[in-house]
């Protein structure tokens, strides 16, 4: 207990070097050579920035996948030339229904179902029902997989999205099942972010059902869509999708040349121009409608064949919308649409004030509990006042090696950690008092104190991790990090305590010999 | 100043008989905590952002807020303000929306239309600029508050089973129940402050509870170190002397604590009111370490914790 080899000596004290080592690149602007070069980051309340938390809209998702299941029912039973009455969708059950033409064609409806093709194996169930009808279930497995894909897939829409923008080292994560954490540096005000994710973009070309002009029901596999230009006003168009955006390989803001207004020019991919040709060569006379996220931006009529894969969308545009609406037909459509459930945005100003009165209060707090130290235990406070100071080093050289992000609760955490921290060593300095209070000898006294004190150190600081643990787990952002940095001030705490000031306590001991402790 | 200590901060081989005064000690923390439940039920505390929803925008204006000024911008963008206030410099002003209704269509998108629009408002005055714009949705609130509340009581259970692991049922059952007291009272000074409850204020609590067991912990350590050494002494006695040795490092280990966070109630701009909870909860916490827990843990151990030291463990 009171004998210190050289081995653990120097581990101690390179342990200290190291987080001195590690704490230098935070002082610097520039990587420098020979220093390994990993920075605490500001958090987003210290310099300024947005925090968005996206939701998928599940339900869409789910929605989507049973009006492709309708459409997928409609061809393969068209296809085997079997009919078919009242296809119904289902979205909180997730099933499609319909009623056969005739009870005699049951099976063979069933088997042409049966062999529709799955996304995923065991996508969906067909079944016959009671009353003659048949079934077709999606397993909430398959769901749920398909879900998840949804979300992997957005964030990559969305990291796009956002790259587009020229956003300073964004951060997209995922949170949970289905959500989304969107932190945007320095951008203060995130309207326009907003507006960009809060748009799908999912475009696709129809055919216009002109015969279903001006009814109110336009019939079985035509719906009526709003226009963008006016929502009053609605197009009856085909479900089929005859072209999809997704076959999209470049968009841009040009302005028309015939027209000097703005125009968003796009073009296909091989599959989607030949698609696009065969539809447009077919159709020629008949009117068709570009539908960004069901609403018709324009419906003009095919003059002829378009060819060569490229096509151009008119429609009142101005500099703004021609280039946002370029950049996500670029980006891709979202796979369900994505609504910001909270926002947090820091101005510029804040963050800096922030900043100041975390430093501030963390020198002053610091500044506070070493001259109470050094006012009550004397040498020993001092030795406990050199831990301190290695105990904000190493939490420092923690955060950044693991490169974690620093919040104003951040600041508090460690300025907590400071005041818990000295603790052990008035608990270690208290025993040794009484040791000596008792008539011990100086030896007896520091070595039973150290033993005495240790069992304690260690129950107090288990206690204060549990808690700790606790508040990162269920705790979210700002209080996580709070959580973070007192759980790591509470490892570095009892490194600093029990083997640093420890160690400078028994050298001095060592190298005096005193009879009376300094207590 | 560098060799020997200046002050003491207890004088040495304090006999101070804590025990007798512990019904006063319990019936004054009871009625304390009785007033506070009171108090929560009625007005109740002031949920924050966090756990009510809706939106809040801090701006600071070019000079001294003209608040006439402030609402007729934002009537012009249609915005009904539930509240237009200052805080902290007179330039600074809050203004505070209620989100729409969780059951109302579209009202994430909404509750974000309406940020849009304040910001809007906020500039078209002169010189002012956003500095900080909220906007939480009436589902995330709802579950930001269960997550709070969860993390309260687990961490409450998980002392529970420490302590209980460590020492013996008495003592972790009397640290909890001091535990739920100092918490309740330090519901009761937020509802008397109206500092907002929000999941910052969650942390200061659970930071308060963590840091009241710890006190708690070093006190029974004590307990239990003298009931295996004085092996006759009634139990009354015995945690008197125990509270006594630890006295001083009790209140040096609070002055720490104290003195850290005191610059931070100061100057800490947007956490001085998390600063000022924890420094209640500091000043609780280590009275109550001293009057409630060890009078709770006599009365429930007067017959077995005795009985049980005797084999020394």
């Amino acid at each position: 207990m009171m004998y210190y080899s050289r081995l653990k000596m120097a581990s101690v004290i390179a342990v200290c070097l190291l987080g001195v080592l590690l704490c230098l690149p935070n002082t610097l602007r520039q990587p420098a050579p020979g220093v390994p070069w990993r920075q605490i980051h500001l958090g987003l309340d210290l310099r300024g920035g947005s925090y968005l938390l996206m939701q998928v809209d599940m339900n869409s998702i789910t929605a989507d996948r049973l009006q492709t299941l309708a459409d997928g029912t409609r061809q393969a039973l068209l296809d085997k030339g079997l009919g078919y009455r009242n296809i119904t969708t289902d979205a909180k059950a997730g099933t499609v229904s319909f009623t056969p033409r005739d009870p005699s064609e049951r099976d063979a409806d069933l088997k042409a179902l049966r062999a529709m093709p799955m996304v995923v194996p065991g996508e969906f169930a067909v079944d016959g029902r009671a009353d003659g009808g048949i079934v077709i279930t999606l397993s909430p497995d398959a769901m749920r997989r398909r879900a998840a894909e949804a979300v992997t897939q957005s964030i990559e829409i969305v990291r796009r999205r956002i790259d587009a923008t020229g956003a300073v080292d964004p951060q997209i994560t995922r949170q949970g099942d289905d959500r989304i954490i969107v932190e945007l540096p320095g951008v203060s005000d995130p309207e326009h972010v907003k507006k960009l994710l809060g748009t799908t973009a999912k475009m696709t070309f129809h055919m216009v059902q002109d015969s279903a002009v001006g009814s109110a029901a336009p019939g079985p596999g035509v719906s009526l869509l709003p226009l963008a230009s006016d929502p009053n006003q609605t197009l009856p168009v085909v479900d089929h999708v005859d072209v999809d955006g997704s076959d999209l390989t470049n968009a841009g803001a040009a302005i028309d040349q015939q027209t000097g207004e703005w125009a968003v020019n796009f073009s296909f991919d091989s599959a989607g121009a030949r698609a696009f040709a065969e539809t447009t060569r077919a159709n020629i006379g008949r009117r068709f409608a570009i539908v960004l996220d069901n609403k018709v931006v324009q419906a003009p009529v095919i003059r002829s064949a378009i060819t060569g894969g490229n096509g151009q969308i008119t429609g009142g545009f101005d500099a703004q919308s021609a280039t946002d609406l370029a950049l996500l037909l670029r980006a891709g459509a979202l796979p369900a649409p994505l609504s910001v459930i909270e926002q947090r945005s820091i101005g510029p100003s804040l963050g800096a004030d922030s900043i100041r009165a975390g430093m501030i209060s963390l020198a002053v707090g610091f500044m506070l509990v070493i001259l109470f130290m050094a006012l009550f235990y004397g040498r020993f406070g001092w030795y406990a006042n050199t831990a301190l100071l290695a105990n904000l080093v190493l939490m420092v050289a923690i955060l950044s090696l693991f490169q974690a992000t620093l919040t104003l609760p951040g600041m508090a955490g460690m300025l907590l950690t400071l005041g818990m921290a000295v603790d052990a060593n008035i608990l270690i300095n208290e025993r040794i008092r009484e040791e000596v209070a008792r008539g011990r000898t100086a030896l007896a006294a520091m070595q039973a104190g150290f033993e005495r004190a240790t069992s304690t150190i260690l129950d107090s600081n288990a206690t204060a991790l549990l808690a700790h643990i606790m508040l990162f787990v269920f705790g979210s952002g700002p209080v996580q990090n709070f959580a973070l940095t007192i759980m790591i001030g509470i490892v570095t705490t009892l490194f600093t305590t029990l083997l640093l000031s420890r160690m400078l306590m028994v050298r001095w001991y060592a190298r005096t010999r005193p009879s009376i402790l300094p207590v | 100043m560098f060799s020997r200590p200046l002050l003491r901060f207890v004088p040495k081989g304090t006999r101070i008989n804590f025990m007798r005064g512990r019904f006063v000690g319990l019936a004054t923390s009871a009625v304390l905590s009785i007033a506070s439940v009171i108090l929560f039920l009625h007005p109740g505390l002031t949920l924050g952002l966090d756990f009510r929803g809706g939106i809040v925008v801090e701006t600071r204006t070019h000079g001294p807020a003209d608040f006439a000024q402030i609402r007729a911008a934002l009537a012009a963008q249609h915005v009904d303000a539930a509240g237009v206030q200052s805080f902290g410099a007179p330039d600074d002003v809050l203004i505070r929306l209620d989100a729409p209704p969780a059951d109302a269509p579209d009202h994430e998108a909404r509750t974000q239309a309406l940020v849009d629009s304040v910001r809007h408002a906020v500039a078209s005055l002169p010189g002012a600029q956003v500095l900080r714009a909220d906007a939480v949705g009436a589902s995330v609130s709802a579950e930001l508050f269960r997550n709070g509340m969860l993390a309260l009581g687990v961490s409450l259970l998980m002392i529970l089973a420490y302590i209980w692991f460590r020492f013996e049922w008495e003592f972790a059952v009397s640290a909890v129940v001091t535990l739920v007291l100092d918490l309740t009272k330090t519901i009761g000074f937020l509802v008397l402050t109206h500092f907002e409850f929000d999941l910052v204020m969650v942390a200061a609590i659970l930071t308060i509870l963590g840091y009241s067991t710890n006190d708690k912990v070093v006190v029974y350590d004590r307990v239990r170190e003298n009931l295996r050494k004085y092996r006759t002494m009634p139990l009354a006695e015995l945690i008197d002397l125990s509270i006594n040795e630890t006295l001083s490092r009790t209140l040096g280990t609070s002055s720490t604590v104290f003195l850290a966070a005191l610059p931070l109630a100061l100057f800490g701009a947007s956490l001085s009111g998390f600063a000022w909870v924890m420094l209640f909860g500091i000043v609780v916490g280590t009275s109550s370490s001293i009057f409630i827990a060890a009078p709770l843990l006599l009365l429930l151990g007067e017959k077995r914790l005795r009985r049980d030291a005797r084999p020394a463990r």
